[in-house]
């Protein structure tokens, strides 16, 4: 009964690790007035793919296309654009290809919704799998659990009884 | 002719392996020993025959013999003479003619080992490389020949084929195309060998699996007799995913390491898979358990380095590391499919066979979290492949809705990225979550350990761990993906250490040597156990420089006139000057010089360009980077004022931590050395290793 | 693929979970076929017929190849920042200014990747007359199997791929060459 709530907390656990680490997704600012600089530019093209330089982000593609898109980021943002404006546009534009990511409609879903339903079988399986292990031959287990003292305990026994036996042999 | 005695060498080979295939198959059948040898022998012939092959191109590379298509296609006067020879493995079909000679060189040498224990699994060790071998072998000859010439036919054209068409005449060009320009780096020379090194070692453990499947023997020989073969795939394939990385930050200008490219996570795949697999086969070794699991994951393994290479061939995907399309994807996925089913197909056969022996009785069991470990490394390899193959699976879902239109709103059948933000996202937890797995699974034990006695183990180090989140707070790091990430990371360096320092102390105590000795002794007696620690604390320090870049990096970019300096956290760089020139092999340079400032202080000068290639009409970043242990300060040179040379516009990064990627990749890679180096001991001592084993035995770990 | 540890056991007393596992693998197998079958198709060649596409000039005017019926179409995919597409602009031009009292013949520039800023001031900077409009969602490349720009395709009356060239022309003459048959 403990082991299976020491495996509940520790998937509890790596849940909260998996929410923890989703990165908090910053919203540029949208810049009022004054020149706007490469580094809003960049912020907006970090997240936009060019059809013709294939996974590289748009805002190292050494490109002359690349350049003409940045150009164009920036005409928008200097009209007061924001990012996620910015964004569709380039979507209407070119395709859903331009994100980084599929945007979460259509068949698009898939995407997210198939490798944490597979992870989850995953565990589910793995759990089955203990259980049924462990239900299988009461005797075994009952050999390890009834007689704890028999069993090195930690690692310092582990080693002082191997270095016990091989001097042994060794003579 | 050198093509033709490279072309006839490649034709024997393939006959040889015919008939090694043909004479193995009848000797293991027939239990015929005769047979099995001369198959042994047709093996060992491969590589010397394919050594003349590869000598060939070679030759022809270097000579400029610009009439062969190949030649023309990867190599050109301009290029120096340790491009030539590396353009090899340049383009799609010396690649495929250097993979063949590495497999070949791979699976003679493991027939040259001592057989005596294992005769059974000779024949079928010998059958599956050379199917393997052959496969890639009639791919050469039949579709991607390397010696193919250009010819002028009558009415013009011309065509490529390896003899002459009626009435052509030869065709030779003054020049070639030259190598892409992307893999012009000193980088090349090394990185792709040592992927295809990774890749044809594991078709050793591969073959052992089978013949272990086909002869029945399904102990757990077939694992220990490749365990040191499955570790050097692994050190391979790691080193060459470690080369790649540090290639693409010198070379492709985008600040970072690893861009999530289909291609990458191609050759990452069989990674995955093949270090659960690392994992997994001690459970089976030491408690006889997860025999089909073992089997399904060498399995998965070799399938995926075949489909990785399927993959950057065919024309499926499209990316920067891609080959150009070409015919050979059907035979490829037919070949996939072909080994995949059959080897399901035996493992279905044999599955009553390879029942386990012992049972997990507790959960926090060594093996128990092996299994989970397994777990995530699986996860992560669902998250990638899933991320590799949706691309292909939206835009052939769009033939549903072409034919039901009201269908089409779901399956637009548009193509998209999938990128970055989505790996990032869904492997960022796994990876924490492997983390945490390091740093707890080595202070469990085989067996029966529970929250008692994992608790006893590891509260010392854990301590001592908490100091990493308190230094956060004091150095004022807010971000949480950092605290998480450091925390986990003290966690393992602290665990792991403790684990070194407790048994150098017993063996201290027992022996009364110094720490060192102990240290050093107990290294080389289970030098699996700590080489594979030495393995964690290399992750552990690459984790730091993956960290310096995805949570602490900072960029910046601005437009310069000379003179006018930009300021990055405490750096900052002064334009000084920008020169254009052309070089001798092609290319048109604009090359920056930067005056670094540290705090204010001048630390050094850089020199960041970005190269025109005008055959290809390619430009490439490269950067000035200036590299210390606490951080990089990485400098583009993003656009100039072509006229005057006045002005010129950078993009600065600063990346902390960063060179801690090397610097754990190197130690990473030594402690797979220390686990893999061939035992001088075992070949020397027989029965002191024996006394060993039984000792091991007997304490029953 | 997510075959998990435990498969090993499950699998033995459900059938349905080795038979959904070896489902989801022909699926997948099927997909990266067809998949495949896609890239093996290449690039569009004579006697294919030409997709059928619309496209919305600069001008705000509607094109649909399927309405062209009965006249001959050459389609031209450019980019304002492709090189090689500045060698045949001219050419495309003077080209058109020879069939356009005709009636018959029509010229479709369809510019790809493109910004309309620049694209438009690529079209002023030639003087070009003939439609042009942007490839919205990159879509008529994709239906074209284009693999870069410039690519130029005539399609004949009966809606026929007649001629491809996947690199710029050289000559007024060279398009004249690929045109004139068409028009007997």
């Amino acid at each position: 009964m403990k082991n299976r709530t020491s495996f509940f907390l520790f998937t509890f656990a790596v849940l909260m690790l998996c929410l923890s680490a989703l990165p908090s997704i910053a919203l540029a600012q949208s810049s009022s007035g004054g020149e706007v600089t490469d580094d809003e530019v960049n912020t907006v093209a970090k997240d936009l793919y060019c059809p013709v330089c294939e996974n590289i982000p748009l805002d190292v593609c050494p490109t002359k296309a690349c350049a003409d898109w940045r150009d164009e980021i920036r005409l928008k943002l200097n009209e007061g654009w924001t990012k996620d404006q910015i964004k569709q546009y380039f979507v209407d534009r070119f395709g859903d290809r331009v994100l980084g990511a599929p945007p979460a409609r259509g068949i698009n879903w898939l995407v997210y919704i198939l490798p944490p339903v597979l992870i989850l079988v995953g565990v589910y399986v793995l759990y089955r799998a203990f259980q049924s292990w462990r239900q299988i031959p009461p005797l075994q287990a009952e050999e390890f659990t009834a007689s704890p003292t028999q069993a090195p305990q930690s690692q310092d026994e582990y080693m002082k009884k191997l270095e016990e036996q091989l001097k042994a042999s060794d003579r | 002719m050198v093509a033709n005695l490279g072309y006839g060498a490649l034709i024997l080979t393939f006959l040889v392996s015919l008939y090694g295939i043909c004479s193995a198959i009848y000797g293991g059948l027939k239990n015929q020993p005769r047979f099995v040898d001369s198959a042994r022998n047709a093996m060992l012939l491969t590589w010397p025959l394919l050594t003349v092959t590869a000598l060939s191109i070679i030759f022809l590379l270097v000579y400029g013999h610009y009439e062969i298509k190949y030649v023309a296609e990867v190599t050109s006067n301009s290029m120096p003479l340790y491009l030539r020879v590396t353009a090899l493995w340049g383009g799609q079909a010396g690649s495929l003619i250097f993979w063949s000679w590495l497999m070949a060189g791979f699976a003679s040498a493991v027939t040259l080992r001592k057989w005596d224990r294992d005769r059974e699994f000779l024949p079928w060790v010998i059958v599956v490389s050379l199917v393997t071998l052959m496969f890639f072998l009639s791919l050469s000859i039949f579709v991607e020949n390397p010696f193919e010439r250009w010819w002028q036919t009558p009415t013009g054209d011309v065509v490529s084929a390896m003899f002459q068409p009626a009435n052509s005449t030869p065709l030779v060009q003054a020049d070639g195309r030259g190598l892409n320009p992307l893999l012009r780096h000193p980088g090349m020379i090394i990185h792709p060998p040592m992927l295809y090194l990774g890749f044809v070692a594991f078709v050793i453990p591969y073959a052992f699996a089978i013949a272990a499947l086909i002869t029945g023997r399904t102990d757990d020989r077939w694992i220990r007799v490749t365990r040191r073969w499955t570790l050097w795939a692994w050190l391979f394939l790691s080193l060459g995913l470690v080369l790649g990385g540090r290639w693409a930050y010198d070379v492709l200008g985008w600040g970072g390491y690893w861009g999530w490219d289909p291609v990458e996570i191609s050759a990452a795949m069989p990674w995955l898979t093949g270090t659960a697999f690392l994992h997994s086969v001690m459970i089976q070794e030491k408690r006889g358990m997860l025999k089909h699991w073992n089997m399904m994951l060498i399995v998965l393994t070799y399938d995926l380095v075949i489909f990785g290479t399927f993959l950057t061939r065919s024309g499926v995907l499209s990316s920067v590391h891609a080959f150009a399309q070409s015919a050979i994807g059907p035979l490829f996925f037919g070949f996939i499919a072909l080994t995949f089913g059959v080897s399901m197909g035996l493992l279905i056969h044999r599955w009553n066979s390879l029942k386990s022996e012992a049972q997990m009785t507790n959960l926090l069991s060594r093996e128990a979290l092996f299994l989970v470990n397994n777990l995530l490394f699986l996860s992560v390899f669902v998250v990638c492949f899933w991320g590799v193959v949706f691309p292909i699976l939206s835009e052939a879902t769009g033939l549903i809705g072409q034919a039901i239109p009201s269908l089409a709103v779901i399956f637009s059948g548009q193509k998209v990225t999938v990128g970055p933000p989505y790996y990032e996202r869904a492997n960022g937890p796994l990876f924490a979550a492997m983390m945490f797995l390091m740093g707890i699974a080595p202070l469990s034990a085989w067996g029966h350990s529970t929250s008692k006695t994992l608790g006893r183990a590891i509260w010392k180090p854990a301590l001592v761990t908490l100091v990493v989140p308190v230094l956060l707070i004091v150095l004022g790091i807010r971000q949480v993906a950092a605290w998480i990430g450091l925390t986990l990371a003290g966690l393992v360096f602290f665990v792991t250490a403790y684990e070194f320092w407790r048994s150098a102390l017993a063996r201290h105590r027992a022996h009364n040597e110094n720490l060192f000795a102990a240290l050093w002794k107990l290294a080389g007696r289970n030098r699996r156990r700590y080489g594979g620690y030495t393995i964690h604390i290399g992750v552990i320090l690459m984790s730091l420089g993956i960290m310096g870049i995805e949570i602490f990096q900072t960029e910046t970019q601005a437009t310069l006139a000379a003179g006018e300096r930009l300021q990055l956290d405490q750096y900052a760089i002064q334009y000084e000057s920008l020169v254009e020139f052309p070089t001798a092999d092609g290319r048109e340079v604009a090359r920056a010089t930067v005056s670094v400032y540290k705090d204010g202080q001048f630390v050094t000068q850089l020199y960041p360009r970005r190269d025109f290639y005008l055959e290809s009409q390619q430009p490439m970043t490269i950067p000035g980077v200036r590299s210390t242990l606490a951080d990089d300060f990485y400098v583009l040179l993003v656009d100039w004022q072509p006229i005057s040379t006045q002005g010129a516009t950078f993009k600065v990064y600063h990346n902390p931590l960063v060179n801690w990627l090397w610097i754990g990749g190197l130690v990473f890679i030594l402690g797979t050395l220390i686990a893999a180096w061939p035992d001088r001991e075992m070949e020397m001592q027989p029965q002191r290793v024996a006394r060993v084993a039984k000792a091991v035995e007997q304490v029953g770990l | 693929m997510n075959q998990s540890p435990a498969t090993t056991n499950v699998s033995q007393s459900r059938p349905w979970g080795k038979i959904i596992a070896w489902a989801a693998l022909l699926l997948l197998l099927t997909i990266v076929g067809i998949g495949l079958i896609k890239a093996q198709r290449g690039q569009l060649a004579v006697g294919d017929m030409a997709p059928n596409f619309t496209l919305t000039t600069f001008d705000g005017q509607e094109i649909s190849l399927e309405a062209l019926r009965g006249k001959v179409v050459l389609l031209n995919i450019w980019a304002s920042w492709c090189v090689p597409c500045k060698e045949e602009a001219d050419d495309l031009e003077t080209a058109w200014r020879l069939y356009r009292d005709r009636g018959d013949v029509l010229f479709v520039g369809v510019a790809y990747s493109d910004m309309d800023t620049k694209a438009k001031a690529y079209l002023k900077s030639y003087n070009t007359t003939y439609p042009n409009g942007p490839d919205m969602g990159t879509r008529i490349y994709q239906l074209y199997r284009a693999t870069g720009v410039p690519e130029t395709y005539v399609i004949d009356r009966t809606g026929k791929l007649v001629y491809v060239k996947f690199s710029p022309f050289q000559s007024v003459a060279e398009i004249q060459a690929a045109i004139e048959p068409l028009l007997k």
